[in-house]
């Protein structure tokens, strides 16, 4: 059962173009980054494994307050570690820079 | 008083004359093995079967297994490496209640449902060297049962590639007047090498089949994901680069063989050929191939050999330790010895690490002990030579003062299955408990840690000043873990000026550029073409 999870932060920054890195492979996840508006970004997580909220919400405050930058992010995770995804978000943002 | 000086010898004589009408110029009959091992072996013996990390002596095994408890039983069993289903059938028939080892993966889960049982008493769960030490002091063996691609008519032997820990074993049993029995794959006229010399063996047997021998060092590049080689990365600019590390030991894990992968690749272009990785203790990895034929590499010394790599180590004697017929030339005993004193680094990974940097693999319900990583991953406190990375380990000015080993624990702050590698407390030490041990079975010292590297960075715990300080690095380093959590921010960045922390930008190193285009080899394939056609893959890791 996929779980879908919603996350918000305050952003000051903005990127310029959109970025797509990452697959939805086991062990993996895809992760889409577009600019958003100034002043907050949204999170979506579609995960195929469960429970693990809090460590989401670790990962994504954690790379905010070292990039608040202003955008809208889908990640489709198939169970991808922390380390895989703090790797894929900092992708995603150089990317889009 | 009455004195007798020879009393192992007699009895030795008495055992062999027991069995005279079943050997012919010391050779026995496959068919005659139980029958042979039956007389021989007495109640109590200590008896040294050769279940190395990769040979087996698995007909001996087999027929000792096979034997009446009510005729033997009670043995101590000698063994590095419990490995074989058989292995553990020997406690569960009765045959065998006591067992020195070093290592029991394969077998972890049953052999600690034996100890649960009553069933066998471990000693200690050794390190390599030290059980081997130990045969030549307190646990030397009154039989040993080993294993040799050929004999010759003077039961002189060749242990091919994997010559491993047989004249180790050989040596303390024959020179105390225990008896050797050897089984070999086949009966030669003359051997291809001599590993050794015949007047060491007693009985030679040719077996049923040729002994087991297992490809433990191969490691599919196509499974090396993003994370390792930034992990790689790190560990290249952050250590190797940073206090010009040569002479060094790999463990056996995927994060490991990304470094090897990179070496041709991210350290060609950082300059690094000849400077660092020069000089190796470590089985002849196929990841290692593209950094040899890249001119990284002057030396390996190998505790044993790897399937598939035969034809390319022999092509090689210039790198590898090879004898005069051109095969390799393992000892686990000498490339042991060579880890511990030689080396100025040792780089593994581990399942679980404290906030005090201990580390261990061991969890709850299997006894598994470590191999040789607890020698390789120490300080020698009696090592007298010297050089700049042993150096760089200490601050003091003192007049007289030593260097240290590096000691490099590699992780993820979590596991693949969402569980934390930073724990409060190592499931070891409740497992210790339980399993009755005087010690919880820690693989590695946190005192003997000098830099942990996750995928955060780097923490260089030989820098910090006291206890507090190393704690706070780890947690610097330990990401969304628990332990990681508890990081204070302002402290974290304090560590980083001071250089006890490192962060990827902190080294240069560019998270954007980790990725699996860095590696050399992206397949078991690429690796054959590195090799120009000499690595022979087992089948296994063929998927073409």
């Amino acid at each position: 059962m996929i779980e879908t999870l919603t996350y918000e932060f305050v952003a000051t920054q903005s990127v310029e173009h959109r970025s797509h890195v990452g697959v939805v492979a086991s062990g993996n996840c895809e992760i889409l980054l577009e600019p958003a508006a100034d002043g907050r970004s949204a999170v979506v997580v579609r995960t195929s494994v469960n429970g693990f909220g809090g460590t989401w919400q670790a990962v994504l405050g954690r790379f905010f307050a070292r990039n608040p930058v202003a955008v809208q992010i889908e990640i489709n995770d198939f169970g991808a570690t922390p380390a895989v995804v703090a790797l894929r978000l900092e992708q995603a943002l150089e990317s889009a820079q | 008083m009455n004195l007798a000086w020879n009393t192992r010898r007699r009895r030795k004589q008495e055992r062999l004359a027991r069995i005279s009408g079943l050997v012919r110029d010391g050779r026995f009959a496959a068919s005659d093995a139980a029958t042979v091992l039956q007389e021989l072996i007495e109640p109590g013996d200590r008896v040294c079967l050769e279940g190395d990390n990769q040979k087996q002596a698995d007909f001996l095994s087999r027929a000792l297994a096979t034997l009446d408890p009510a005729r033997v039983h009670d043995l101590h069993l000698l063994i590095s490496v419990i490995g074989r289903p058989e292995h553990i059938a020997l406690f569960e028939r009765g045959i065998a209640s006591q067992v020195d080892f070093s290592y029991s993966g394969p077998q972890s889960l049953r052999l600690a449902q034996q100890v649960a049982d009553g069933r066998v008493r471990i000693g200690a769960i050794h390190t390599y060297l030290e059980l081997f030490a130990r045969y030549f002091v307190d646990l030397t063996p009154d039989i040993a049962l080993i294993a040799a691609d050929e004999a010759d008519a003077a039961g002189n032997l060749y242990t091919g590639p994997n010559t491993e820990e047989t004249p180790t074993i050989a040596e303390a049993t024959a020179f105390r007047d225990g008896i050797v029995i050897v089984q070999v794959n086949r009966i030669v006229d003359r051997c291809t090498r001599v590993d050794i010399p015949g007047d060491w063996v007693d009985l030679v047997v040719v077996a049923d089949k040729p002994y087991e021998i297992e490809p433990l060092f191969t490691r599919d590049p196509e499974l090396i994901d993003d994370v390792q080689v930034l992990m790689a990365m790190l560990v290249l600019r952050g250590i190797y680069e940073r206090h010009r590390v040569r002479s060094l030991n790999h463990g056996i894990g995927f994060d490991t063989a990304a470094i090897e992968l990179i070496l041709p690749t991210y350290g060609e272009r950082l300059g690094l050929r000849g400077e660092v990785c020069t000089h190796w203790v470590l089985n002849p990895h196929p990841t290692l191939i593209p950094a040899i034929e890249s001119g990284w590499v002057r030396s390996v010394h190998c505790y044993g050999g790897e399937l598939g790599m035969e034809r390319y180590v022999a092509a090689r004697p210039d790198i590898f330790f090879t004898g005069r017929d051109g095969s390799l030339r393992s000892n686990r005993a000498f490339c042991q010895a060579a880890g511990l004193y030689a080396t100025d680094l040792f780089i593994g990974s581990t399942l679980q690490i404290d906030r005090d940097a201990n580390s261990s693999t061991a969890t709850l319900g299997r006894i598994a002990g470590f191999g040789g990583a607890p020698n390789l991953g120490s300080d020698p406190r009696g090592r007298r030579h010297s050089s700049v990375p042993w150096l760089e380990m200490t601050s003091s000015d003192e007049e007289v003062r030593r260097g240290r080993k590096i000691v490099v624990q590699l992780v993820e702050t979590f596991q693949e299955s969402g569980v934390p590698t930073f724990v409060e407390r190592l499931d070891a030490v409740e497992l210790g408990r339980s399993a009755g041990l005087p010690l919880a079975p820690v693989m590695i010292y946190g005192d003997d840690v000098t830099h942990v590297v996750t995928e955060e960075g780097v923490a260089y715990l030989y820098r910090a000043r006291d206890i507090d300080e190393r704690r706070a690095a780890l947690a610097a380093i330990a990401g969304v873990t628990k332990i990681g959590l508890g990081a204070d921010e302002g402290r974290t960045q304090a560590l980083r000026s001071s250089g006890v922390v490192a962060f990827p930008e902190d080294l240069g190193v560019r998270r954007n550029e980790a990725n699996r285009t860095l590696l050399a080899a992206r397949s078991v394939r690429d690796l054959v073409e590195w090799s120009g056609g000499l690595y022979d893959p087992p089948k296994r890791f063929r998927s073409w």
